[in-house]
């Protein structure tokens, strides 16, 4: 029999639906592997073995007693330090919430708990989710499976590098200008960004509304489909979550490539792909093509603006949302302010890290007036051009593809010292935040031993043609079956 | 592009509640001067007429019907110090 750790979500849940495994069996196997590894790795920041086992062996007996099995049933998941699950701290990666237990649980949780899914641990990850490499994290450092001298990338490296390491099978991360699928690509799994909308955001903590999203960590395309079949659709505690019916996703998979249309944007790559990620890229675009795709070429000028606008959009909201960590309702508080002022400002600079306080007063500045029509309304206008460029691209296409990242992981520290150089690995993630547009990205193989990633852009609510063309290029090669030297 | 000193990053950091130390100023100033003069960038572009982007979804708004909130100890609950059912915190006017 197949090791359990080696198995996907879907896998799993089969196994467990036929009583081939009893859900305490995968349980065991998946804590097993995250004992023996994670000292080398450092995914989590909470673990809870015992809960996690109980909860397993309570879904054997309700199955054993006709409990009806659910769609993630027995399947092992890590969730995010930034969403809110029930018996865990959230800290967000930061000081400031230091043992802050929420009150209520993330909707998105809620409803894979609902289906089978069992909690196994929350995730590390850059402090409240600002940064690329997990280094932003106040608590510990996550290491890219594949080579413990460099970073599994960020804002959501601690899932990224659990799934990578085998220790579960399903993972959910956030993504507000990349934060799945960069971790997802530089670990070699697969992750998709929704829709902005398409899933809750009630029980996450908000980094910059416009942008956020949450959305599945996992090896296989299958299973993220899966998953997001589950987690998406309309929450009445998130007024911005869409209305728009959740199709079964996994349904649409077997239609495959054929008759899709995927654009390439040729110029936009010019700006500097490292050669290997390039190869692995061009030789991904063929076998889709051998799959049925055709390729075009498109255009999209004005996604070489995407990086400042989004850095001026995101930290003009951030700046807004993190004004509610003050030190009085929940958090670590400075002790022996002399004064109010003096209790938030203290708190607040004490508690955050360096990252979050250089995008506070980034976006402070970017709002602040005399400034606000020259940095944040002029950034929100080349956001619309940003719109419109892919609005005018999809009139030819169905998905546009770029790699996911300009180059494989970096080394650990070589960018924590110069933010600019660490904001510019969010090139080609940035611009379907911008555009509130749906993203996929998958391992499509290696470069110099270090996985690099496909990443598949689409259309508002059409996440099936992303996840058509993922399975189909799954089908065709091997990338996803490729494991660390653990 | 306006020079940022650290006067500027000191006026930002109070409308911010940000309480920084002077090294934290100086270095906070070279940062942001370096982000937004490679931000310099989109004041090229010419967006005459083109509409700010906001929002993204169709937000469907529930009734306005009395419903529970999060109840007083919840909400309490992991608050750094309360007292009788209020949040407590030092003076308020400058101490």
């Amino acid at each position: 029999m197949t090791e359990p750790t080696r198995l996907g979500a879907a896998e799993i849940q089969q196994r467990v639906a036929r009583r081939e495994l009893r859900a305490e069996e995968v349980m065991r196997a998946h804590l097993d592997r995250t004992a023996a590894l994670e000292p080398r790795v450092g995914a989590f920041l909470a673990l809870d073995a015992e809960r996690a086992l109980d909860e397993a062996r309570r879904l054997d007996r309700a199955l054993s007693g006709g409990a009806e099995v659910g769609p993630l049933a027995g399947v092992p998941l890590a969730v995010k330090d930034i969403l809110h699950a029930p018996g865990f701290a959230t800290t967000c990666g930061s000081k400031l919430l230091r043992g802050y237990r929420p009150a209520f649980t993330a909707t998105v949780v809620a409803r894979l708990q609902a289906a089978g899914a069992i909690v196994v641990g929350k995730t590390n990850m850059d402090e409240f989710a600002m940064g690329s490499s997990t280094e932003h994290s106040a608590y510990a450092t996550t290491r890219n499976p594949w080579d413990p001298g460099r970073v599994p990338g960020g804002s959501s490296g601690g899932s990224a590098a659990a799934v990578a390491a085998g220790m579960v099978p399903l993972a959910l991360g956030t993504d507000t200008g990349g934060s799945i699928r960069q971790p997802a690509a530089l670990c070699g799994v697969a992750g998709l960004k929704p829709t902005w909308g398409r899933a809750s955001r009630y029980g996450v903590v908000a980094f910059a509304s416009s942008l956020d999203q949450v959305g599945p960590l996992a090896r296989r395309v299958e299973d993220l489909a899966l998953a997001a079949s589950v987690l998406c659709g309309h929450d009445p505690h998130d007024a911005t979550s869409a209305t728009d019916p959740v199709p079964d996703f996994r349904a649409a998979l077997p239609r495959g490539a054929a008759g899709l249309r995927i654009g390439v944007p040729r110029r936009f790559l010019a700006q500097g792909v490292e050669p290997e990620t390039l190869a692995r890229f061009e030789e991904s675009l063929r076998a889709l093509q051998a799959a049925g795709a055709a390729i075009v070429d498109v255009e999209l000028p004005h996604l070489e603006h995407a990086i400042p606008t989004y850095y001026l959009v995101a930290t003009a909201e951030a700046s807004s949302n993190l004004a509610r960590f003050d030190g009085v309702r929940y958090g670590a508080r400075a002790e022996g302010a002399r004064d109010l002022l003096h209790l938030y400002g203290e708190t607040r600079d004490h508690g955050f890290g360096d990252e979050v306080k250089r995008r506070i007063l980034l976006g402070t500045f970017a709002l602040s007036s005399g400034y606000y029509d020259a940095y944040y309304l002029k950034a929100q206008q080349v956001r619309t051009l940003v719109r419109r460029d892919f609005e005018q691209a999809f009139a030819g296409c169905d998905a546009i593809a770029t790699p996911t990242t300009p180059a494989p992981a970096f080394r650990l520290g070589e960018k924590t010292d110069d933010p600019l150089q660490m904001y510019l690995a969010d090139i080609f993630t940035v611009p379907a935040n911008l555009a509130g547009l749906p993203a996929l990205s998958l391992p499509c193989g290696l470069a110099a031993g270090l996985p690099v990633g496909l990443q598949l852009v689409g259309r508002r609510f059409e996440e099936e043609t992303l996840l058509r063309l993922g399975a189909a290029l799954q089908g065709a090669t091997a990338h996803h079956t490729l494991a660390p030297p653990l | 592009m306006p020079r940022i000193d650290e006067k500027t990053v000191d006026s930002v950091a109070r409308l911010a509640r940000l309480q920084l130390d002077p090294q934290e100023r100086a270095r906070f100033a070279r940062e942001l001067e370096s982000i937004l003069s490679w931000a310099e960038s989109l004041q090229a572009l010419d967006t005459t007429g083109v509409p700010p982007m906001a929002g993204g979804a169709s937000a469907e708004l529930r009734d306005d019907a009395p419903r529970d909130g999060l109840g007083r100890d919840a909400a309490l609950g992991q608050a750094p110090d309360h007292e009788d059912g209020l949040f407590r915190v030092p003076r308020v006017l400058p101490g």
